[in-house]
């Protein structure tokens, strides 16, 4: 009998675990249209760091970021010349865009859009 | 063998409950994954050791269940956060307050939409007039079409609290949302008034 409760308590341990996959935390954004096709890694975009430093209107509204994941055309080329991530991210505000590997982060193969656990799937998505 | 194999299922059965009674009690305590683990991070990459782990900032602010697992909006509030309100020289920043009621006569308790707490995070711009027109009735909301990701769902469920919040939303009763509607009308009426006798 004691035995069998052992085997109960570790299968359910088990299935716990595999039922909570790893989850990135809520609003990471993947940016990935053009990155891997060029060789780099895809962009992760954490929403949670920037919120606490800057209000949604500076990016969605005065910066003209469209809250839509993947709908934004970023280049690296507006990036250095201070459009988008690099109105900030120009050694001023925010480190410079030659720390390659701060943005390009992600998993290879990983799609754009948006995660964060099974509360987010963005738009269209729910 | 047919009864051993019905102890066996007996045994996965109650693994199951057990698992998952487990689970909305991990959840309902704050966790963030490290960087490494966050399944979106290369581990390859040396951005793993460089970037910051989400629990060494939102531990410290507001908690929460849900989302990031911050009340956003206390935590602004109190203090805990001063993000900044624009960047380039210039900009108007507007903040407005006024409550807009919704969802008068559903079978859920009504919606109160809070401009202010809406206009200190975003811009106008960002609702009026492409997500949400402001007249009054004029935008045919439906819970269907949130859960899409349109309308309050374009940012609830993607970046501000998520969905599965229900009754931060439905947050009001309707007695309360109707006395709210007839206060803002005779409000609206008032300053007509005024305004025409000038
Ligand atoms: C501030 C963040 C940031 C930094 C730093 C950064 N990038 Fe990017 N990069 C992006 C974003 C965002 C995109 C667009 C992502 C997409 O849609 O694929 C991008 C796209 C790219 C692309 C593909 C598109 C194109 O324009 O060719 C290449 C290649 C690239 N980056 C290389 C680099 C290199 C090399 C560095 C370092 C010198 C670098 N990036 C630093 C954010 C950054
Ligand atoms: C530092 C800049 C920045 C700030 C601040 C910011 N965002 Fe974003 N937001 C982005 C970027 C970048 C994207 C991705 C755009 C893309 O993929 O083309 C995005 C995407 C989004 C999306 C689209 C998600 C989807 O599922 O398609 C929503 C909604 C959004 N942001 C809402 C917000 C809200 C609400 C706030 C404030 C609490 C906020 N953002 C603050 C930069 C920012
Ligand atoms: C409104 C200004 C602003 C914009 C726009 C912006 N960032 Fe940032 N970002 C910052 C600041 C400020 C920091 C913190 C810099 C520091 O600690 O020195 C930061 C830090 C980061 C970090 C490091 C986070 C960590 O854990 O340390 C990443 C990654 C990043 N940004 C990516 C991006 C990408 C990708 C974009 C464009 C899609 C972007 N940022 C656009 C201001 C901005
Ligand atoms: C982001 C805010 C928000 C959240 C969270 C939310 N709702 Fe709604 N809900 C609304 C709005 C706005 C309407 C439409 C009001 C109208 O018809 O004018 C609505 C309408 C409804 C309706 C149809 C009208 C009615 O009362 O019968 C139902 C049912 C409903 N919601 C159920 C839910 C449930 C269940 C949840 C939680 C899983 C939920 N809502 C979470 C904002 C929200
Ligand atoms: C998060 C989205 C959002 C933002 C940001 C927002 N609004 Fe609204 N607004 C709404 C919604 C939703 C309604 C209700 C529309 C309806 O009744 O169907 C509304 C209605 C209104 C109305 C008519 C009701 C009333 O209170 O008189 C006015 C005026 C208004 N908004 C002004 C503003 C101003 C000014 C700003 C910027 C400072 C702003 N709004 C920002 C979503 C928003
Ligand atoms: C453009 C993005 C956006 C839209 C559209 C939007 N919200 Fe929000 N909402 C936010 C943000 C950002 C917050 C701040 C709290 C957070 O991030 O969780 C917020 C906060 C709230 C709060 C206060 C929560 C608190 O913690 O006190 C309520 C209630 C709310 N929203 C209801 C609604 C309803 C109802 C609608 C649709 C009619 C709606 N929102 C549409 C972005 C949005």
């Amino acid at each position: 009998m004691t035995v069998r409760w052992l085997v109960v308590v570790l299968a359910a341990m088990f299935l716990a675990l595999i039922a909570m996959p790893a989850q990135s935390e809520y609003a990471d954004v993947v940016l990935n249209r053009f990155s891997e096709k060029e060789g780099m890694r895809p962009v992760v975009f954490p929403h949670w760091f920037h919120r606490i430093r800057f209000r949604c209107k500076v990016c969605h509204s005065e910066l003209g970021f469209k809250m839509r994941a993947g709908a934004n055309e970023v280049r690296m080329t507006d990036i250095i010349e201070g459009r988008f991530c690099g109105m900030c991210h120009d050694g001023q505000i925010a480190w410079a865009a030659d720390n390659c590997d701060l943005c390009h982060s992600g998993k290879p193969g990983l799609p754009p859009g948006i995660f964060g656990g099974h509360e987010t799937s963005g738009p269209g998505r729910w | 063998m047919v009864k051993r194999q019905v102890g066996l299922l007996r045994v996965w059965v109650v693994a199951v409950l057990v698992a998952a009674g487990s689970m909305p009690s991990a959840w309902a305590q704050q966790r963030w994954l490290p960087i490494a683990e966050d399944g979106l991070r290369d581990p390859a990459s040396p951005a793993v050791r460089l970037l910051q782990p989400p629990e060494e900032a939102l531990s410290k602010l507001e908690p929460d269940t849900a989302g990031n697992q911050v009340r956003w909006v206390k935590a602004l509030d109190k203090g805990q956060i001063e993000p900044r309100s624009s960047i380039l020289p210039g900009t108007e920043v507007e903040v407005y307050d006024g409550d807009v009621y919704l969802n008068l006569r559903g079978g859920m308790p009504p919606v109160r939409f809070p401009h202010r707490e809406h206009t200190l995070w975003l811009a106008c711009s960002n609702c009026h007039d492409e997500i949400f027109k402001k007249e009054p009735g004029s935008n045919k909301l439906s819970m269907f079409v949130i859960l899409q990701g349109e309308q309050c769902g374009v940012c609830h469920g993607a970046v501000a609290f998520p969905l599965t919040e229900c009754s931060r939303c439905h947050n009001t009763t309707r007695e309360e949302a109707l006395a709210a509607v007839e206060r803002q009308q005779a409000e609206r009426a008032a300053a007509k008034a005024k305004g025409a006798a000038r």
